[in-house]
């Protein structure tokens, strides 16, 4: 029997697929492209066929394919998402939509300009500052698989700018911190071996820090490495709050 | 603009770019340094590696022992002094590495884990899950982030390396968000841009690995050393070459072909014991045999009709299903993450099909021990670096301990070059930035003239090489490969561009990419031609046998106008004389 367009597998993908060229176009625009379907293709696939095969002017970032560099995030269909992590075949054969992380000014096509999580990241002290510093020649710090568990969670962040995309405080007010940096300063403050707490007090605790959060969730729900950052900032409001508290009843206490 | 200038320059903001910056930043705060890198650090492909980094801490375990299973797993064309250097500076490196805030996966009394790995006799692996480099580069990312005095140039493309007097003044790059052309001007310059396995079409790598560090010092007279060991790790997914880690089989699993069979056992690599047995899985036998015989194994098993006939290639299994789901989730999480989402199998009840994958260039721009190149002032580290450690065929997990070790080396000698070095020349670097930039307009002008495509060229390079310089290579396909690389570099001089925005021309950059991509390639396959004997990873069907009279002997490549010229050096022998490389029968 001859193929017809509404077999499955021989309709093309539909992409309709945001594009803008700040060198030569004042608004962007929403361009289709029609490429043949492949059951184990990504998103990123179909955008990487588009790039090779039909439009190489078509600009997005990409690199290990493999959910763990963190470039590739795009809206699809509305939802913020890695495209090398969401198959084709989870939309087809309905027209997919493609366009940059929401909340982010536009540098080209599917190119975010992410400058401002850059320059938020360092001002929330995310590196380790040793309770009790020792050389290394003295080994390493121990460190239970007990005391690894409680913060691990908050170590897997890619950087990939989802949070940001589906978070609705950070999308009305841009100098909130962000989920991704406020639960890494949660990841250090929970390592057995981080003694800078109170340090990162000053931004984590300021007007754009954690007591922003509203708590709606979505920067976990969209996470796709299982952060959780909604969690992170809750713990986060209540260690501090904490703290606070013993410090109003036991001055010195938490020195 | 004006032109910018640093003391020292480290291109690549991955593991060793980030090491060797943190090393001037701590250790020489007087200097002053900038990172350039096409990604932001964060992307860097030091991101994807799965199992772990060696280095001796465990009573039972020495740096000897170390030592001798990195000089065999390389078929004994490792310099024994480099590897010497990397075994004992390794485990303060990765004691730093703890302090610096690595999340290393733990014993229960809170010492740091360490699990066994391909062709090492002791467990000597540190690991954080099988997540370690994306660990370990973010540590290292926000480390350097307490440093005020890193400058980072993020999503700038080095175009060139600027040369003059014998040594570098920097380099030119694009900025890609503008498009501008700018020099950098820098009197000492760290070359650290990982390897090169986009080269090949099936591959672990990132598609940012195309090479662009071995190009830049290639075409500024340094040689390539060794380039003819490609590694081809024996377990890629099929279809997309994701990596499974060998922390897999350091964990336990086997691989068994169409008829469930262990087939290592045929292949030199020692008698598989019963899964129940305590002592399985046996250190440097079967599944712990090196990278380079598995993958062997496995076109031998493919010729003889043993594999799998599967929709991307035939394919072997990869058995983990005994191990449990406890084990499996908690030691090699993301091996589940992988095959769950990109093949559909849950490891826990089903075998993993897997193949063999370009995963690791060996060879790379020709340093000494202290990561110098030929030319004063150029430095380079990490994958895009051969000191030479890994020699013929490298052993998994010595890869982020090299980046380590060798990243901090580049950065000392750098920091006391720059003592003694004069002052860069502006003149020069504004010169060569206009040349860079007339030539990228010209190019985006006149571009869209030629039939070939970017994307179009590089399928046809990718073939070139798999089809010429594979596993296992003879004179004819390899003349063939250097014949193909010769008519696809003319062919891209008219490449056709039609991308002519400035920014974010990510068609621009895949161009230059190529470039790159062409002059690694010529290198290895011209470097493998020239070596008529077998060794490690360099198989050649028609001179099986290693040939210690001829080629105890590193391999460099130099560009000249016409073919590169193939050169050699004497493999530094310390105390571990050439011998035969046994796997399973110690």
């Amino acid at each position: 029997m001859a193929p017809t367009d509404t077999d499955p597998g021989t309709r093309p993908v539909v992409l309709d697929v945001f594009r803008f060229l700040p060198d030569a176009e004042t608004e962007p625009r929403f361009q289709r492209y029609e490429i043949p379907y492949q059951d184990d293709h990504v998103v990123l696939d179909a955008l990487n066929h588009v790039k090779n095969e039909v439009d190489a002017t078509l600009s997005f970032r990409w690199a290990c394919r493999m959910g763990v560099c963190g470039s590739c995030g795009m809206m699809v269909n509305g939802e913020p998402r890695l495209t090398c992590e969401v198959f084709v075949s989870e939309y087809y054969p309905e027209p997919i939509r493609i366009e940059p992380l929401a909340h982010f000014p536009v540098a080209r096509d599917l190119v975010i300009n992410m400058e401002d999580f850059m320059e938020k990241l360092p001002t929330v002290t995310p590196w380790l500052v040793p309770a009790d510093p020792k050389p290394v020649e003295e080994g390493e710090f121990l460190q239970s698989p007990a005391q690894l568990a409680a913060y691990k969670r908050f170590s897997m962040c890619i950087n990939c700018m989802l949070c940001y995309s589906a978070c609705p405080v950070y999308g009305l007010d841009d100098t909130f911190m962000g989920p991704a940096a406020l639960a890494l300063a949660q990841r250090y403050n929970m390592d057995s071996r981080d003694g800078a707490k109170a340090e990162r007090a000053n931004v984590v605790t300021s007007h754009e820090g954690i007591w922003e959060c509203t708590y709606v969730g979505d920067c976990t729900r969209v996470c796709p490495k299982e952060v959780d950052p909604a969690g992170a900032i809750q713990m986060a409001k209540l260690s501090y709050a904490t703290d606070w508290v013993k410090s109003m009843l036991l001055p010195g206490a938490n020195r | 603009m004006d032109v910018p200038v640093h003391d020292v320059l480290i291109v690549g903001g991955g593991g060793a770019g980030l090491r060797a910056a943190i090393a001037i930043a701590e250790e020489n705060p007087e200097i002053t340094v900038a990172v350039i890198s096409k990604v932001y650090p964060m992307r860097s492909h030091t991101v994807a590696a799965e199992g772990g980094a060696a280095a001796v801490i465990k009573g039972n375990d020495s740096l000897d022992d170390h030592a001798y299973d990195t000089i065999s797993g390389s078929d004994w064309l490792a310099d024994q002094d480099a590897v010497e250097v990397l075994v004992s500076e390794a485990p303060g490196e990765m004691i730093q590495m703890e302090h610096w805030g690595c999340p290393w996966s733990r014993e229960p009394e809170g010492e740091v884990a360490v699990r066994p790995f391909g062709g090492m006799q002791t467990e000597r692996t540190w690991y954080a899950a099988d997540k370690t480099g994306f660990h370990m580069l973010h540590t290292l990312f926000q480390t350097s982030l307490k440093f005020d005095s890193i400058v980072r140039y993020d999503e700038w493309f080095v175009t060139g390396l600027v040369v003059e007097d014998g040594r570098p003044q920097g380099v030119t790059a694009i900025e890609l968000k503008s498009g501008e052309v700018h020099a950098i001007g820098a009197k000492a310059v760290i070359l650290c841009t990982g390897g090169a396995g986009r080269v090949y079409p099936f591959t672990t790598n990132s598609a940012i690995k195309t090479g662009d560090g071995m190009a830049l010092a290639y075409r500024a007279g340094v040689p390539l050393k060794d380039m003819e060991f490609v590694q081809y790790h024996p377990t890629g997914l099929p279809g997309t070459g994701i990596l499974i880690t060998e922390a897999a089989r350091g964990e336990g699993g086997i691989l068994v072909n169409r008829d469930g069979y262990r087939y290592l056992q045929d292949y030199d690599l020692g008698e598989p014991l019963d899964l129940d047995d305590p002592l399985h899985p046996q250190k440097r036998t079967m599944e712990l045999g090196p990278r380079d015989r598995l993958s062997q194994a496995f076109i031998h098993e493919r010729a003889q009709g043993r594999t799998i006939d599967g929709p991307h290639g035939d394919y072997v299994n990869l058995d983990l299903t005994h191990l449990g789901e406890r084990t499996i989730t908690r030691k090699i999480p993301m091996v589940r993450e992988l095959a769950v989402r990109y093949v559909g199998v849950d490891p826990v009840t089903e075998p993993i099909p897997v193949r063999t994958v370009v995963h690791y260039m060996m060879g790379g721009i020709d340093t000494d021990v202290e990561a110098r190149t030929l030319l004063p002032g150029l430095f380079a580290a990490g994958e895009c670096a051969c000191v030479s450690v890994n020699g013929a065929n490298r052993l998994g997990s010595n890869s982020l301990t090299e980046l380590l070790v060798y990243g901090r080396r580049a950065a000392r000698s750098a920091a006391q070059f720059v003592g003694e070095a004069p002052d860069v020349s502006l003149a020069t670097l504004r010169t060569e930035q206009e040349a860079a930039r007339q030539r990228i307009s010209d190019w985006l002008s006149t571009g869209s003239s030629g039939d070939d495509t970017v994307a179009g060229l590089r399928s046809i390079l990718n073939d070139t090489l798999e089809e010429g310089a594979g596993i296992f290579r003879d004179e004819s396909s390899l003349q063939r490969a250097c014949d193909g690389i010769r008519d696809l570099k003319q062919r891209f001089e008219k490449v056709r561009l039609t991308d002519t925005s400035a920014t974010f021309n990510y068609e621009l950059t895949a161009a230059l990419e190529l470039e790159n991509m062409l002059d690694v390639g010529e290198a290895i396959a011209h470097s493998a031609l020239a070596r008529t004997e077998s060794r490690g990873s360099h198989q050649r069907t028609d001179h099986p046998e290693r040939d210690d009279e001829r080629f105890l002997n590193h391999s460099l490549a130099y560009q000249t106008d016409r073919e590169p010229r193939i050169d050699y050096r004497d493999v530094v022998i310390t105390r571990w004389p050439p011998g035969k490389r046994t796997y399973g029968t110690d």
